[in-house]
């Protein structure tokens, strides 16, 4: 188990370390600054801080010595004719014919998500839906291009105006403006040339060949809030995880219920159960060494996206979804509203943390079975991560 | 040559530049700021986005009078005026 809780606030980056008096909170950097996600590559032990200065607009940040200096990374832009279709605006006139949608030119809205891969490969996961690579550890990010291209998202815009229809539509983390995100993404341990990403909103994708094809990854999935609930596209997918020793296993919090896939996301089956409270939410985390095990905070619904009840509690399944538990021991039953959102929940060996808006920590060292405050009066938490 | 100051807020982030004022070239508001990145290589992508459109939450004065063309940042500068580079009051 990893003794070393990276945590990514709205006003800065702290980390928590386990001690023989038990874990010890610190202000890492960043102080005053919304860090949207906070990780350490396994590989080089360097840190990395996806930051969004609200002035400023969103920065890589990069600290080499374990977080007590931070320096601005080499920073992701997107390309001259990187563009993407969007409905119009309002005001907007269009010469002749239907309405159709706009061609925007793409610029960085948010940084969300920071992954690595073996030899130094980082992959970073931005707002307004580019997916961007380093081959380099991270001195230079280039956008994914078979992926920005996708048919998915209308074809290839940086030549000519595609097919004109995108199935990419925004999510409401999106910062000023309504676009989608790639708010997740999962090297496959066993070869870094596969990787699932995640689209709010448009569902899982996949490659398998180094991200140079890349193919949807939605059967089974269901929405209820298109006009077909099977579509292929346009699913609100919040966070996928997989197995690191299983990666056949893969779990997904979907805005809609929790799905589970064993078969390494060619299909996903709904394991929700409402009546034990597990329907919406943000995170999922899924046990290292076994796939069938996996947690979720969940939340009452869509439409309140808070703690249920006013008791807040962990659910956790051993057996792939058929059951879960509901992990109450060590948190708060009385008046608790907390929410957590998609990147602040981890496990790591027999530990699970995560982390809610309401800026409190919450460590278990036993699985979930019971649970203890870290911290009560962090600012808002957006990021947990052990590393 | 027309001078600079700026934040400091963008000091903090930038502390080669100095608490300023900086002479800089340039006729227009944009290549005044590229010649601020040559200074300070990074600063630009603060204060504008990829299209070199200034950012929303940013403000130039230009003899004390806000920047015109947020877009292309074409404003004309002369040998006397006084540029400030300012957050705009928001957060939160």
């Amino acid at each position: 188990m990893s003794g070393r809780i990276l945590i990514g606030t709205r006003k800065g980056s702290f980390i928590a370390e386990k001690g023989s008096a038990g874990w010890k909170l610190r202000l890492a950097g960043h102080a005053g600054t919304s860090v949207n996600f906070l990780a350490a590559d396994p590989e080089s032990g360097g840190l990395w801080a996806a930051l969004g200065f609200g002035h400023w607009g969103a920065k890589l940040s990069r600290s080499t010595d374990g977080g007590q200096s931070w320096a601005d990374a080499s920073q992701i832009k997107y390309p001259a004719g990187a563009r993407y279709l969007a409905p119009p605006d309002p005001d907007e006139e269009q010469e002749g014919g239907p309405t159709r949608f706009s061609l925007r030119d793409a610029t960085l809205l948010k940084l969300w998500v920071i992954a690595f891969g073996p030899g130094g490969r980082i992959y970073v996961g931005t707002i307004p839906g580019g997916l961007f690579v380093s081959e380099d550890a991270g001195d230079s990010f280039e956008l994914n291009r078979p992926l920005w291209n996708h048919d998915s998202r209308g074809g290839d815009l940086f030549n000519g105006e595609g097919s004109g229809k995108t199935h990419w539509f925004g999510t409401p983390a999106s910062e000023g403006e309504f676009a989608a995100g790639i708010h997740s993404i999962e090297v496959d341990p066993r070869d870094p040339e596969r990787i699932l990403v995640a689209i709010s909103t448009a569902g899982v994708l996949e490659t398998t060949d180094g991200g140079k094809s890349w193919r949807g990854r939605n059967r089974g999935m269901t929405n209820d809030y298109l006009p077909d609930p099977n579509a292929e596209w346009g699913h609100d997918a919040h966070a996928i995880q997989l197995c690191k020793s299983d990666p056949n296993h893969v779990w997904q919090q979907n805005h809609v219920g929790v799905f589970y896939s064993s078969d390494g996301a060619s299909s996903w089956k709904k394991v929700s159960q409402p009546e034990q409270g597990v329907h919406f939410g943000f995170p999922v985390a899924v046990d290292e060494s076994d796939g069938r095990t996996a947690w979720l905070v969940p939340g009452v619904s869509d439409q309140q996206r808070m703690a249920i009840g006013g008791g807040l509690f962990v659910a956790r399944t051993v057996d792939g979804g058929e059951s879960w538990q509901q992990l109450r021991k060590g948190l708060p039953q009385e008046s608790a509203y907390d929410v957590v959102y998609r990147h602040a929940l981890a496990s790591s060996g027999e530990a699970v943390a995560f982390g809610s808006t309401t800026g409190n920590l919450y460590v278990s060292g036993d699985r979930g079975e019971s649970w203890q405050a870290v911290a009560n009066n962090l600012p808002p938490i957006y990021s947990v991560r052990f590393g | 040559m027309p001078v600079v100051e700026w934040t400091s807020h963008l000091k903090t982030h930038f502390p080669v530049l100095g608490s300023g004022p900086l002479s800089l070239a340039g006729t227009t508001v944009a290549e005044v700021l590229a010649d601020l990145e040559r200074r300070a290589p990074g600063i630009g992508f603060y204060v504008t986005d990829e299209l070199g459109r200034l950012r929303k939450h940013v403000n130039i004065f230009v003899d004390g009078e806000m920047v015109v063309d947020r877009k292309r940042l074409s404003d004309r500068v002369s040998e006397t005026t006084r540029v400030l580079i300012m957050q705009a009051l928001s957060g939160g």
